[in-house]
């Protein structure tokens, strides 16, 4: 009888986690995978329709210009949001001056909200009167259509994605580099090891675990990137449409439909959950 | 897990005799790539300076130029902000462009709806991670680790699997059948639950010695009284920057507040700005203005926590 009052009051202390990880978590995640076998259309009951949205999902070409897309813009988010921080981090893990102040400098651009910091750069790449222009003019280099032009597009919205994102893997990086004991350095010195020797066998070595684990959290952001194609090139642009604004596009804007973007997310559910499940695996067993 | 800063071997600061040709303290501290004392002597002391003078600049222009250029922005005329040569410093200045984005704007509306739901949904998730947690770590009932693993493979979902179910479910919720779109609702409560948080909490709770528990309910305290006097007071650390972290959460949010706040009333800072930079009407320098508004809140919290977001974040992304 105790028992049972002490677990029906742990129960009471669980309820509210219960019921909103159940409402907007659990329920969802099985809605979501029903739905996408169903139509919706809110005056009816849905209607099972098989596998009749993937069907239609294949036969758009907007499907596959869209992963395209998505794949592209996650290419050459690695290049930069992986890549720089890690050069960044050894860089500024060198210099023995102003540590706070590149700290600060570097995690700035993560503080502003992701549409201010699309915004601001919308008027930075304007062709006509944005300051990139002016700046490349003054210079006397060629100007850029930036967002507006097939070829530079996704690179101008990669540009925006890692300056504002670029500082929490840099500092991530930098807690890292931190914990390297001084002595592999003096000693693979002693050996006679180059400065760039000494990245090659001992900083990265050393860093392996921190650099699969961001590499993971990378590529699960990017793949899902939605702020930067929707506001700087919009929702029908077949430059740059991603997933998730198709997803967007399908649910809330040209198709209105609920079942076609479903199965769209749970699509790209399956291409992340496996990115997912391999981050938690490592930093769990890493944990314990 | 611990959410205090990571180990760091702290600098040597041994006071030394005042000699005349005595290394700058910075050379002395943990050994890193490049030993120090490489770089205090002939040419590489020469080049670490220079490095540093470029990187400074470098940072200074590519990080903190485009804040500052934001903030005057909005103070120049809307034709000086749009002129081919571009100006470092205001030729005239605007101040009152913000009282114009303000209140013409209606950023004072949508200002105020964003720091409601913040401190709204701060408020709830701390309070149902708090309780979760302390169920799952304290008073563990039968099936506890069951409702801990099922909470903590949320994790794996990605926002976007969630995004169009989700929606579906706020806009009329099961079992109590009432459309949450457009109130303050749809935001709190599915960003309640949050697994980060309970987990955080919860490893938190796992160490407080379970002789402080037992002795406090010797002393007749029930579990809500217990949480409230012995386990809150200790975990006040790991509060402050699981606070921290909602809060920024919630002010940065984008997508999922454009679907469930589509009545311009109800709209966040950033919803509304994104709408409004679709139409033709604000000038550019209001704007401006409204941009730099709506980062001032977190530049602030940023300027205040900046140890504990640091720290957090470093930790939390490893271990989490």
């Amino acid at each position: 009888m105790r028992k049972l009052t002490d677990n029906l009051r742990a129960y009471a202390f669980l309820a509210a986690g219960l019921l909103c990880f159940g409402l907007f978590s659990w329920y969802p995640l099985v809605r979501g995978v029903l739905l996408s076998f169903q139509q919706v259309n809110f005056v009816t009951d849905p209607q099972w329709v098989g596998l009749d949205n993937f069907r239609v999902l294949f036969a758009d070409p907007l499907f596959v210009t869209a992963w395209k897309n998505t794949l592209l813009f996650t290419g050459i988010a690695l290049v930069f949001g992986y890549l720089l921080p890690f050069a960044i981090a050894i860089l500024l893990n060198e210099l023995r001056h102003f540590q706070a102040f590149f700290r600060i400098a570097v995690y700035l651009p993560v503080m502003l909200p992701p549409i201010v910091v699309v915004l601001l750069w919308q008027f930075f790449y304007d062709p006509g009167n944005g300051l990139f222009n002016a700046i490349l003019s003054g210079l006397h280099l060629p100007e850029s259509q930036w967002t507006q032009s097939p070829r530079t597009a996704m690179l101008s919205l990669v540009l925006v994605s890692t300056w504002a994102n670029l500082g929490g893997a840099t500092l991530i990086y930098l807690a890292g580099l931190g914990n390297i004991p001084g002595e592999l350095y003096e000693a693979a010195e002693l050996d006679g090891a180059s400065v760039w020797q000494r990245i090659r066998h001992v900083t990265i070595p050393q860093m392996r675990f921190v650099l699969l684990v961001l590499l993971l959290l990378q590529v699960i952001a990017t793949m899902q990137v939605f702020l930067e194609p929707y506001q700087l090139t919009g929702t029908s642009n077949p430059d740059t449409i991603t997933v998730m604004v198709l997803i967007y596009r399908y649910a809330f804007t040209v198709n209105n439909d609920f079942g076609l973007a479903a199965a769209m997310s749970v699509l790209l559910f399956l291409v992340l959950g496996l990115f997912s499940a391999l981050y938690l695996r490592l930093t769990r067993s890493a944990a314990d | 897990m611990t959410l205090t800063a990571p180990q760091r071997t702290p600098p040597a600061a041994v006071p030394v005799p005042a000699r005349r040709k005595r290394p700058p303290k910075e050379f002395t501290g943990t050994r890193t790539l490049i030993s120090a004392s490489d770089l205090r002597r002939g040419w590489r002391r020469t080049a670490y300076w220079a490095v540093l003078a470029v990187v400074t600049i470098l940072f200074v222009l590519v990080f903190f130029f485009p804040v500052y250029w934001m903030a005057t922005g909005a103070l120049k005329s809307p034709a000086e902000l749009v002129s081919p040569t571009p100006t470092l410093f205001p030729r005239t200045f605007h101040p009152e462009t913000y009282a114009t984005a303000w209140s013409q704007m209606r950023v004072a509306r949508y200002f105020a709806n964003t720091a409601l739901y913040a401190l709204g949904g701060w408020a709830i998730q701390l309070a149902v991670a708090v309780t979760a947690a302390y169920a799952l770590s304290t008073l563990r009932p039968v099936l506890g680790n069951v409702v801990l693993g099922a909470m903590l493979a949320s994790l794996m979902l990605p926002a976007a699997a969630l995004l169009v179910p989700a929606y579906l479910t706020v806009s009329h919720v099961p079992l109590i059948g009432v459309n949450l779109l457009n109130t303050p609702w749809a935001l709190w409560l599915p960003g309640a639950a949050n697994a980060f948080n309970v987990y955080i909490l919860k490893r938190f709770f796992d160490q407080i010695p379970s002789d402080l528990i037992d002795s406090a309910s010797l002393d007749g305290a029930g579990p809500l009284r217990t949480l409230w006097s012995v386990v809150l007071p200790l975990a006040r650390p790991v509060l402050g920057v699981v606070s921290i972290f909602a809060v920024i959460g919630m002010w940065k949010d984008f997508l999922w507040p454009l679907l469930v706040l589509q009545d311009p009333d109800t709209q966040t800072l950033s919803v509304a700005l994104s709408r409004l930079s679709a139409t033709s009407q604000v000038p550019q320098n209001v704007m401006m203005a409204g941009l730099v508004i709506a980062s001032v809140p977190m530049i602030a919290i940023f300027l205040i926590f900046q140890r504990s977001i640091i720290s957090g974040l470093s930790a939390g992304a490893m271990k989490g």
